[in-house]
């Protein structure tokens, strides 16, 4: 039904005491999540949300004592490059980072750290994962999509609500949505998802939501034409965007004429994609 | 953040990067004692965080102090696309025998950062990587292991560099790499990195733009930001962590969350209007953060109607429209405000609105022709 996460994923929350932390735990819980652990040093042996969950001082105990599998980070941007090593160190094999803002020299030493690794990281800078009736391991709110067969991967986080929403109102269920963040350098590109999905045997289409700044939506394009099977529409936000001006995300920046929305239209259109005009025409490409 | 090349090439110097003896100046009599002082030929350059100081007359060579102050005069009272130059460098005249570019950037595609060189120093590097891409030597370096030597010798090969310059070259190469790891750099060049007649190495030109999200960690380096090159209400913007951008359109855009912020600007444009803005209000929207926005916006005369779409998760719908009301019990404003609700207390949030009048859409699309029409009216 989905990919990376669901009803088997055993999910270590890292920052779990603070509010963040806390209220998305709870949401997480609320959705049915299977949150087994969370982690704060020097607060080890608590426990948080009326004693359902367990506190400990690292990941690495955490796993020991819960055998968690998945780790969600809410720690602040100069500790989530630390929280990123510690969960790959700690053996877990997804980590998803929501924080905003890691400084971009982290996050390519934690990049090419991770490479030598069996581990993914989803983020930082994401709404996270929601694999609607089984898992959310995320910040998406869960009641805006409902289960089935479209995949959707994107940069953004309120825009990928906006079509998770418009699926929804016209009774489109989704497989899993993965929200890959909106940093320059992140853990996991569209390339990586286009392949889970086409892999899935539950997803029959994929809705890709990209935006300003970078290649990876060019790539995406090449890779579709190359190998996917299942049909691909997307939507790329930015297109009024200044030059040289950073829209946002850190990611979102056109840069020496290279990033332009337009470019990346142009390649998805090549590659057979049926490009949106605006978000809530999605649902009217996929019938 | 981009610093200025002054900035840019005092932190190289503590690099041991070799850079021209000079001093800064706000004032023309200042920059005729420098020169004075170096009692040498002197180049009086503008500083503005801007390209093309060169072509609009914002660097000139001065063969005398009577000469500098001349010259200082006329560039500090220049406005140089649009930035006024405040301050001008006074550097002591390289005689120039060979200009090479030499540059380290983050490679988003690789993951990693990447040197450049170049023995077309001197001009745009974007210019030769178009036209001559063939002209410049990349090497990639891993982060984890930092520039080894080897590579800066790869480099000085690549460029046909004289080997009797390969030692002095090897540590700017060093030193830059140095500078870009310690003040968190997105770009740290040297642009032109000359021969000297008497054979000598030196960073004539230089420009670092420091990650701003790295900034918690630089507060020495946050202090050197130059204001002008910001409007007034992206200062003012940030105090209150909003991201905002302005544009040259009539529609004010308020949104929750930078891809449909964006989003937002380009349905307007879709539908034939164009947007005075980009704003992303962030996560939670508290009456306090609503009305800032709302003053920012409503700063830009140009603006004739406001579009606010919030797609609740966190965020809660009625939250937002009690923050609309009390923001604009303290903003008052005639412009109309066209306001959209999806998500969590949606409903609530537009009956709140309805109740006060307000205009309310449904979709994203009925907002950007809502706004269109009211700021036509």
């Amino acid at each position: 039904m989905s990919i990376l996460v669901d009803k088997n994923t055993r999910l270590v929350v890292q920052g779990i005491t603070g509010n963040e932390g806390l209220f998305h735990t709870h949401s997480m819980l609320a959705y049915g999540t299977n949150v087994v652990a969370g982690t704060r040093p020097g607060k080890g042996g608590e426990w948080v949300l009326d004693g359902k969950i367990p506190v400990f001082d690292s990941v690495k105990i955490a796993v020991e004592a819960t055998e968690a599998n998945t780790s969600i980070i809410f720690v602040p941007a100069r500790n989530a490059s630390d929280a990123i090593l510690e969960s790959a160190d700690a053996g877990i094999k997804l980590i998803v980072c929501i924080t905003e803002g890691v400084p971009v020299q982290d996050m390519m030493k934690v990049r090419n750290y991770l490479d030598q690794k069996l581990v993914r990281l989803v983020g930082p800078n994401c709404p996270g994962l929601l694999t609607p009736g089984a898992a959310k391991v995320g910040i998406i709110p869960g009641d805006i999509a409902i289960p089935g067969n479209i995949g959707v991967v994107s940069r953004s986080g309120t825009l990928t609500y906006e079509v998770l929403y418009a699926l929804k109102l016209v009774g489109k269920g989704v497989s899993t949505c993965v929200g890959i963040g909106g940093d320059p350098i992140n853990g996991t590109n569209f390339i990586d998802c286009l392949s889970l999905f086409e892999e899935d045997p539950h997803t029959e289409d994929v809705v890709l939501i990209g935006e300003i700044g970078g290649s990876d939506e060019e790539k995406a394009a090449e890779f579709i034409s190359d190998r996917m099977t299942k049909r691909v529409v997307a939507f790329i936000a930015g297109q009024t965007a200044p030059p040289g001006k950073r829209m946002g995300h850190a990611g979102a920046i056109v840069e020496g004429g290279s990033g332009l929305a337009v470019d990346k239209i142009n390649a998805l259109q090549s590659a057979g994609v049926r490009v949106a005009k605006h978000p809530e025409q999605i649902p009217s490409l996929l019938t | 953040m981009k610093l200025h090349e002054y900035q840019s090439k005092q932190i190289f110097s503590r690099y041991g990067i070799p850079i021209p003896k000079g001093r800064i100046a706000t004032t023309a009599q200042e920059a005729a004692q420098i020169a004075e002082e170096l009692g040498n030929r002197v180049v009086i350059k503008a500083q503005v965080l801007v390209g093309g100081r060169g072509k609009a007359g914002g660097i000139r060579l001065a063969k005398t102090p009577k000469e500098a102050a001349e010259m200082s005069t006329q560039i500090l009272a220049m406005d140089i696309k649009g930035l006024p130059v405040r301050k001008v460098l006074v550097d002591e005249a390289a005689q120039i025998d060979n200009e090479i570019y030499l540059g380290i950037t983050n490679d988003r595609a690789a993951r990693k950062p990447v040197m450049m060189a170049s023995a077309a120093g001197g001009v745009d590097i974007e210019e030769v990587a178009r036209e001559s891409p063939e002209k410049i030597v990349k090497i990639y370096i891993d982060p984890l292991l930092g520039l080894r030597d080897y590579q800066s010798w790869d480099i000085a090969a690549g460029i046909d560099l004289p080997r009797e310059h390969w030692r002095a070259f090897g540590q700017i190469a060093r030193g830059l790499w140095d500078a870009y790891v310690a003040c968190d750099a997105t770009l740290a060049e040297i642009n032109p990195l000359v021969i000297t007649a008497d054979n000598r190495l030196l960073a004539v030109d230089g420009k670092m733009v420091i990650d701003d999200n790295a900034l918690f960690r630089h507060p020495d380096l946050g202090e050197m930001r130059d204001l002008d090159v910001e409007a007034a209400s992206e200062i003012e913007a940030r105090k209150y962590g909003l991201s905002y951008i302005k544009l040259d359109g009539n529609i004010g855009c308020m949104v929750n969350g930078a891809g449909l912020a964006m989003t937002t600007m380009d349905i307007i444009k879709l539908f034939g209007g164009e947007p005075a803005n980009f704003l992303d209000i962030g996560g939670g929207a508290g009456e306090d953060k609503v009305a800032a926005a709302l003053r920012i916006i409503l700063s830009d005369p140009n603006v004739k109607a406001v579009l606010l779409n919030v797609f609740g998760g966190i965020t809660r719908g009625d939250e937002v429209a009690r923050g609309i009301l009390a923001a604009l019990r303290e903003v008052q404003t005639v412009v109309p405000m066209v306001i959209r609700l999806v998500g969590t207390n949606a409903e609530e949030g537009r009956q709140i609105l309805a109740d006060a009048n307000m205009i309310t859409a449904n979709t994203l699309a009925e907002a950007a022709q809502k706004s269109i029409a009211a700021a036509n009216a």
